[in-house]
C-alpha cells in the first residue's frame, strides 16, 4: 500500500515543474534551454512516480483506488480523486506521452519556449484530473480547464491557418460544454450530490436520462470525435504543432471514449440502450465515411486525423455493446490508438521539420535517405491498419467480436473500414516512402537523429509488445468492466420490473 | 522444442538481419538467414517422419496468452499434426532453396540483408499459419504473409509498377479478410470459443441448425464456413479475388516461387483442409468451392494460353493449379488436394526459379516473344524445366501425374451437377495446361533465338548456388510423387493422416476414384499429350499460326489478352467510386454540409467575430473562460441557495 497521496502527486507535479519554469531568468537562449529540461525532467518524474500506480493497482477488484476525498466547495461538492481498472490506463498513457510532447518540441519550438512547456505542463495536471477525478464538478473543472492550453497551444504556435481552426475547435467543445453543464446541474440538483461513485448508483428517472444523455452525448461525440461533429479534427490537427497534435490525438479524444464509459452508461443505462442504435449508426458512417475521406487527402495531417475518426468509430461501436469483449476491445483500441496515432503525428513531424510541408505530393523515395525512419513508420502503418501482432489489431478484433454477438450489421460494415485502413494508410506509405528519389530538396534529408530515435523507438516496441501480448493491459479492465456490465444489467432489470409493475397496475 | 525451433529460428534470424543488417554485411546476412531457414527445414524433416510417417502423437504447444477476455481466450500455440507436418516440410524446404538460390540472384541488388530478412520474415509468418491450433493465430500468420508479401512485392520499390502490385496484393487480400475476420467472428458467437479442439468437437451438434444471419435465414455451418471460404479465396486468389495474384509478378522471382506459387498461395487449401471437420458438415459450401475452384481452373487456363511474359503464364498456372486443389477440396477429397499442393510446390518452385535463371541469363528479359534458342546455351536449365513441365502437365511418373490425375479421377468419380462440372473443367483444364506450359517451354528453349545478339552471348548456366536449389527441386517434380502418394492417397492414407483430416463416412471420394475404369487413367494422358503436340505444331513446327489464329478470332484473343476484363470492371465498379466518394464527401459532406450549416455558417452569423479574432486569439479564452465562470459560479449560487 501507498500511504502518501499518491494520485494528487501525479496530477500536480507538472503544475510544481510549470511554476519553476515560471521563475527562471536570465539570457533568452539559456532559459529555453533550462525550460526544456525542467519540463522534460518533471514530465520525467511525473511518468515514473505514475508508474507507482500502475504496479500497485489491485487488479482483482472493481473498487476505486488511492482514493483522496477532501473538503472543496462543500460537503457535496468535494476534492475526490481515485482511479479503477477504466480509468488507470488513461492516467499513464497521458503522463507517459507527455515526455515525447516536449521532445518531440525540443528544436521544432523557438518562440516564447517557456509559454509553450507551461501550457504543456498544465495540460498534463488537467488530463490526469479528467481521469482521476471521482467528483462531477471536479471533473467538469478539470475537462474544460484542459481546452485553455489546448487553444493556446493551436492559437500561438500554430500553423498559418491556425485562427480559423483554434476558432472552429473552440465553438464545436462550447457548445457541448454549455449543454454538460447544465446536465451537470441537473445531477447535482436531482441527486443532491456531485459524487461519482454515488451517483454511479443513483438511478436517474428514464425520462430525465433521456435529457442527462443527450446533454453527455453533445460533449462526448464532439470530443471523441464522431461523425458529424469532426470536422474540428483535421483543422486542428493540420494547425497544431506536432506535439499538440499527439496530445490532442493521443488522449484529448479519449476523454470522450472515457466519459462515455464513466457517465453515460452506467449512470444512465437505460438512455443508452435507447440511444444506442444512434451510437451504431453514427459510428459505422464514420468509420467508412472518414476512411473513404482519408482515401483522398493530400496532406498527411489531415490524413492521420480522419483515419482517427474512423478508429474512434470503432470506440464508440465497441463501448455500447455492453459486451465484454467490445468494452474490453473499444478500451484497448483507446490506449492502442493513443500510442498509434501519436507515433503517427510524431512521424509527421519529423519530416516537417526537414521539409516545413506536410503535402504529400511533395515527398517520395524517403526509404532511399531515411530507411530508420521507413521501419518506424511502417510499424506504425501496419497498426494503423489493425495487422495482427500489433497492439491495433487487438482492440479492433475485440470490438468486432463483442458487436458480432450484438449486431451482425454493424459487424460486417464496420469490417469494411479494415479493407478501406488499408488502402489509406498503405497509399500514403507508398505516397511518401517509396517510388524514385527525385526532388532535390530531399536527396540532403538525414534519417532519424538520437533525439528522434530516443522517441519512435519505445512507442516501436510497445506497439508490437501489447499486440503480442496485451494482458498487462487487458487484465487491469477485467474487474472494473464485469462490475460495470453486471450493474448495467442489474439496473435494466430492476427497470423492466418496475415497467411491469406499473402495467400490471 | 524442437517445435519452437523450427518456426522462431527464421524469426530470429529476420529480427536479426532485419534489424542489424548492414553492420552485419552482405555475405553474414546472407548465410545467416540462409542457415536458420536450413535448420528449420532439417527439423521439418524430422517432424514429418516422426509424426506423419512415424507413429509419433500430434503435439500442442502452449507459448504463451494472448487475448483474455471472458470466453475469449485466444492462445498463442504450436500445434503440429501430419497436416501440419506435411506443410511445414513444403514451408520449410522451399523456403530453404530459396533462401540459397537469392544468394546468386539477388547478386547485383544493392538491399541484399533487407531482401533476405523479408524472405524469412515471410517463413516465419507462414510457419505460425500452419502451426495454428486456433482460428486467430491462423489470421496472425494470415495476415503477417500478408504483410511479407507486400513488402517483397515492392522489394523494387522505385517502380511503380510495384508498388501498385504491392497494394493491390494487400488490399485485395484484406477483402478477402474481411470474410475471414466475419467468419471468426461468427464462429465465436455460435461455438463460443475459437481453438479448433473445440470447435471440432461442437461442430456436430451445431450441423443442420439455422439461424438469422443479416436478415437472412441460414444454415449455420454453410454461412460460418461460405465467410471463410471468401478469405481462403483472396489469400489463393480464386476467381473474382484473383487479379492481384499476376501483378504479384512484380516481385523478384525467388519471391515468386516461395509465396506466390510453392506457399502462401496455398495457404487457403490449407485452411480449408484444417478445417475439413466444419466444412464436411456444410455441403452447400463445399459444392460452391468446388465450382469456384473448377472455374478457377478454367479461367486461369484460358488466359495462361496467349500470355507472353514468361513469369505471368506461370502464375496464371498456379492460379489454375489451386483452381484444382479447391475443387479436390470441394469433393471432399481433401487428402488429394494436399497431395497436390505438395507436388505442386516443388515443380512450380522449380518453374519459377528456372524462369529466374533464364530472366537472369538474358538480363532482365521476362517477354518470351524475345527469347526461343536458349537450349544451346543451358541445357541443364532447359532440362530441369522441362521435368517440371511435364510434372505440371501430369505425365505419367512425374510427381504431378500422381496428384493431378487423382483429381480428375475423383471429379469423374462424383456425383450430381457440380462434380460434372468440375469434371469437364478439369478434362479441359488438362489440355489447356499441357499447352501453355509447353508452348512457354517452346518459345524459351527452342526454334531460333530472337534475343539480340549481344544478350545471347553474354547468356550462361546459373551459378551452382542458383544450380543446387534447382537440381533438388528437379529431384522433387519427378520423383516426390512416386515415394509418396501411396502415403497422402495410397493404402497409408489412414496411417499418414490419421485425425487430421476429416471425411464424412459415407462418401469416400478418394476410394471412388481408385475404381475408376481404367481405359479412364488415359484420357487425360490423351489430352496432355496432345496438349504438347498441338503447341509444338503451332510454335515450332508452324509458328506463323498463332498468329494466324489471333487475328482471325480477334475478339476473343483480346479478351484473353486481357484477362476476361477483370482489372478494368473492378476499376470501374470499385476504386474510381470510392475516390469519387471520398472526394465528395470530404468536400461536398465536411466541407458545405457539415461546415457550411455548421462552424462556419454560425461564424457568418456571429459576423465580425472572425475578424476581431486576428487582433487577439485570447480574445476567445476570454470569452471562453468567461462562459466556464459563470458555470462555476451558477453551480456555487446553486449551492448556496439550496444548502
Amino acid at each position: 500500500m501507498i500511504d502518501w497521496p499518491i494520485l494528487s502527486v501525479v496530477t500536480f507535479l507538472p503544475l510544481v515543474g510549470a511554476f519553476f519554469i515560471l521563475i527562471v531568468r536570465g539570457e533568452e537562449a539559456t532559459v529555453a534551454r533550462n525550460t526544456r529540461y525542467i519540463a522534460l525532467w518533471t514530465t520525467v518524474i511525473t511518468f515514473a512516480v505514475s508508474i507507482l500506480l500502475w504496479t500497485h493497482f489491485e487488479i482483482a477488484t472493481p473498487e476505486f483506488q488511492f482514493v483522496e476525498k477532501r473538503a472543496w466547495l462543500s460537503d457535496t461538492i468535494t476534492y475526490h480523486v481515485g482511479l479503477d481498472g477504466i480509468s488507470l490506463l488513461f492516467v499513464i498513457l497521458s503522463t507517459f506521452l507527455m515526455p515525447f510532447c516536449i521532445l518531440a518540441s525540443w528544436d521544432s519550438v523557438q518562440v516564447r519556449v517557456k509559454e509553450y512547456m507551461i501550457a504543456f505542463l498544465v495540460m498534463e495536471t488537467t488530463m490526469v484530473g479528467v481521469f482521476s477525478s471521482l467528483d462531477l464538478v471536479l471533473f467538469y473543472l478539470f475537462f474544460e480547464a484542459g481546452l485553455i492550453p489546448m487553444f493556446l497551444i493551436i492559437g500561438v504556435w500554430g500553423g498559418l491557418n491556425r485562427i480559423y481552426a483554434t476558432f472552429k475547435f473552440f465553438l464545436y467543445t462550447l457548445l457541448g460544454s454549455v449543454l454538460m453543464l447544465l446536465a451537470v446541474l441537473a445531477m447535482y440538483f436531482e441527486a443532491g450530490t456531485a459524487d461519482i461513485p454515488t451517483l454511479l448508483t443513483y438511478g436517474f428517472d428514464p425520462t430525465l436520462q433521456t435529457w442527462l444523455w443527450i446533454a453527455f452525448f453533445a460533449s462526448f461525440a464532439v470530443k471523441i470525435p464522431m461523425w458529424p461533429f469532426h470536422t474540428w479534427l483535421p483543422d486542428a490537427h493540420v494547425e497544431a504543432p506536432t506535439a499538440g497534435s499527439v496530445i490532442l490525438a493521443a488522449v484529448l479524444l479519449k476523454m470522450g471514449g472515457y466519459g462515455f464509459i464513466r457517465f453515460s452508461i452506467p449512470m444512465f443505462p437505460e438512455a443508452s440502450v435507447m440511444f444506442t442504435p444512434l451510437v451504431y449508426t453514427l459510428s459505422v458512417i464514420a468509420v467508412i465515411y472518414a476512411s473513404l475521406v482519408a482515401l483522398v487527402q493530400e496532406d498527411m495531417k489531415k490524413l492521420v486525423a480522419y483515419s482517427s475518426v474512423a478508429h474512434m468509430g470503432f470506440v464508440t461501436i465497441g463501448l455500447f455493446t455492453m459486451t465484454p469483449q467490445g468494452i474490453e476491445g473499444g478500451l484497448m483500441q483507446m490506449l492502442s490508438h493513443g500510442l498509434v496515432s501519436g507515433a503517427l503525428f510524431l512521424c509527421v513531424g519529423v519530416v516537417y521539420d526537414r521539409l516545413h510541408t506536410r503535402e504529400i505530393a511533395r515527398y517520395g523515395g524517403l526509404v532511399n535517405t531515411m530507411p530508420k525512419y521507413a521501419f518506424a513508420f511502417m510499424v506504425f502503418t501496419m497498426a494503423n491498419v489493425g495487422l495482427p501482432g500489433t497492439s491495433g489489431f487487438v482492440g479492433e478484433f475485440m470490438v468486432l467480436v463483442g458487436v458480432f454477438q450484438v449486431n451482425q450489421w454493424v459487424a460486417a460494415f464496420t469490417t469494411l473500414g479494415v479493407i478501406l485502413s488499408a488502402a489509406y494508410a498503405l497509399w500514403l506509405y507508398r505516397r511518401v516512402m517509396f517510388g524514385p528519389l527525385e526532388k532535390a530538396d530531399l536527396m540532403g534529408m538525414l534519417d532519424l537523429n538520437r533525439r528522434e530515435m530516443a522517441l519512435l523507438a519505445p512507442l516501436v516496441i510497445l506497439i508490437i509488445l501489447f499486440g503480442v501480448y496485451p494482458q498487462p493491459l487487458l487484465e487491469v479492465m477485467h474487474a472494473s468492466v464485469d462490475n460495470l456490465i453486471s450493474q448495467h444489467t442489474a439496473s435494466l432489470e430492476a427497470a423492466s420490473r418496475v415497467a411491469a409493475t406499473a402495467v400490471g397496475h | 522444442m524442437i517445435y519452437v525451433l523450427i518456426v522462431f529460428l527464421p524469426a530470429l534470424a529476420a529480427v536479426l538481419v532485419g534489424l542489424l543488417g548492414r553492420r552485419l554485411g552482405d555475405r553474414a546476412s546472407q548465410l545467416l538467414t540462409c542457415l536458420a531457414v536450413t535448420a528449420s527445414a532439417l527439423l521439418s524433416l524430422v517432424v514429418f517422419f516422426d509424426i506423419a510417417l512415424g507413429s509419433g502423437e500430434p503435439q500442442r504447444v502452449q507459448l504463451l496468452t494472448w487475448i483474455l477476455s471472458e470466453e475469449l481466450r485466444v492462445q498463442w500455440a504450436l500445434y503440429v499434426d501430419t497436416l501440419t507436418a506435411v506443410m511445414l516440410v513444403v514451408v520449410n524446404v522451399v523456403s530453404a532453396l530459396v533462401h540459397w538460390y537469392s544468394i546468386g540472384y539477388m547478386d547485383h541488388d544493392p538491399h541484399k540483408p533487407r531482401f533476405m530478412a523479408y524472405l524469412s520474415l515471410f517463413t516465419f509468418a507462414m510457419l505460425m499459419l500452419v502451426t495454428a491450433d486456433n482460428l486467430v493465430q491462423m489470421f496472425f500468420g494470415w495476415e503477417g504473409v500478408g504483410l511479407a508479401s507486400y513488402l517483397l512485392i515492392g522489394f523494387w520499390y522505385e517502380k511503380p509498377s510495384a508498388n501498385a502490385a504491392a497494394i493491390k496484393a494487400f488490399v485485395v487480400n484484406r477483402v478477402g479478410d474481411f470474410g475471414f475476420a466475419l467468419g471468426i467472428f461468427g464462429i465465436f458467437f455460435v461455438f463460443g470459443a475459437v481453438d479448433f479442439a473445440s470447435i471440432f468437437q461442437t461442430a456436430p451438434n451445431v450441423a443442420g441448425k439455422t439461424w438469422t444471419f443479416l436478415g437472412m435465414q441460414l444454415d449455420i455451418l454453410t454461412t460460418l464456413t461460405m465467410l471463410l471460404f471468401v478469405g481462403a479465396m483472396g489469400k489463393s486468389a480464386q476467381l473474382f479475388l484473383h487479379t492481384w495474384l499476376p501483378d504479384a509478378m512484380e516481385g523478384p522471382t525467388p519471391v515468386s516461387a516461395l509465396i506466390h506459387a510453392a506457399t502462401m498461395v496455398t495457404a487457403g487449401v490449407f485452411m480449408v483442409c484444417r478445417l475439413s471437420p466444419v466444412f464436411e458438415y456444410a455441403p452447400d459450401t463445399l459444392a460452391v468451392v468446388t465450382i469456384i475452384g473448377a472455374s478457377t481452373a478454367f479461367f486461369a487456363a484460358t488466359v495462361g494460353l496467349v500470355q507472353n511474359d514468361i513469369k505471368r503464364i506461370v502464375a496464371y498456372s498456379t492460379c489454375s493449379q489451386l483452381g484444382y486443389m479447391f475443387m479436390a477440396v470441394g469433393l471432399s477429397a481433401y487428402s488429394a488436394a494436399m497431395f497436390h499442393l505438395f507436388t505442386h510446390a516443388f515443380f512450380k518452385a522449380l518453374l519459377f526459379l528456372g524462369s529466374g535463371a533464364v530472366i537472369h541469363a538474358l538480363h532482365d528479359e521476362q517477354d518470351i516473344r524475345r527469347m526461343g534458342g536458349l537450349w544451346s546455351i543451358m541445357p541443364l536449365t532447359g532440362i530441369m524445366m522441362w521435368a517440371g513441365t511435364l510434372s505440371l502437365a501430369g505425365i505419367p511418373f512425374f510427381s504431378g501425374y500422381y496428384s493431378k490425375d487423382l483429381i480428375v479421377e475423383v471429379a469423374f468419380a462424383g456425383h450430381g451437377l457440380v462434380a460434372q462440372y468440375a469434371f469437364w473443367m478439369a478434362l479441359i483444364g488438362v489440355f489447356l495446361t499441357a499447352f501453355y506450359s509447353s508452348r512457354l517451354m517452346w518459345m524459351t528453349f527452342h526454334g531460333p533465338a530472337r534475343a539480340e545478339k549481344s544478350v545471347m552471348a553474354h547468356a550462361h548456366e546459373p551459378p551452382l548456388v542458383m544450380g543446387i536449389p534447382l537440381m533438388i527441386l528437379t529431384l522433387g517434380a519427378i520423383a516426390v510423387g512416386f515415394f509418396t502418394h501411396d502415403y497422402f492417397t495410397g493404402h497409408e492414407m489412414q496411417e499418414f493422416w490419421r485425425e487430421s483430416l476429416l471425411v464424412l463416412g459415407d462418401h469416400d471420394p478418394i476410394e471412388a476414384a481408385h475404381h475408376a475404369p481404367l481405359w479412364f487413367k488415359f484420357v487425360p494422358l490423351g489430352l496432355a499429350g496432345a496438349g504438347i503436340a498441338l503447341s509444338w505444331y503451332m510454335y515450332i513446327r508452324n509458328p506463323a499460326l498463332p498468329r494466324r489464329i489471333a487475328e482471325t478470332n480477334w475478339p476473343l484473343y483480346q479478351f484473353l489478352l486481357n484477362k476476361w476484363y477483370f482489372d478494368e470492371l473492378y476499376d470501374l465498379v470499385f476504386v474510381r467510386p470510392a475516390r469519387w466518394l471520398g472526394r465528395t464527401l470530404w468536400k461536398g459532406g465536411d466541407g458545405r454540409i457539415i461546415d457550411g450549416f455548421g462552424p462556419d455558417g454560425l461564424a457568418a452569423m456571429v459576423g465580425n467575430l472572425a475578424r476581431r479574432a486576428g487582433q487577439a486569439q485570447t480574445g476567445y479564452l476570454y470569452h471562453y473562460a468567461f462562459a466556464m465562470l459563470i458555470g462555476i459560479a451558477l453551480i456555487v449560487t446553486w449551492f448556496l441557495v439550496a444548502g
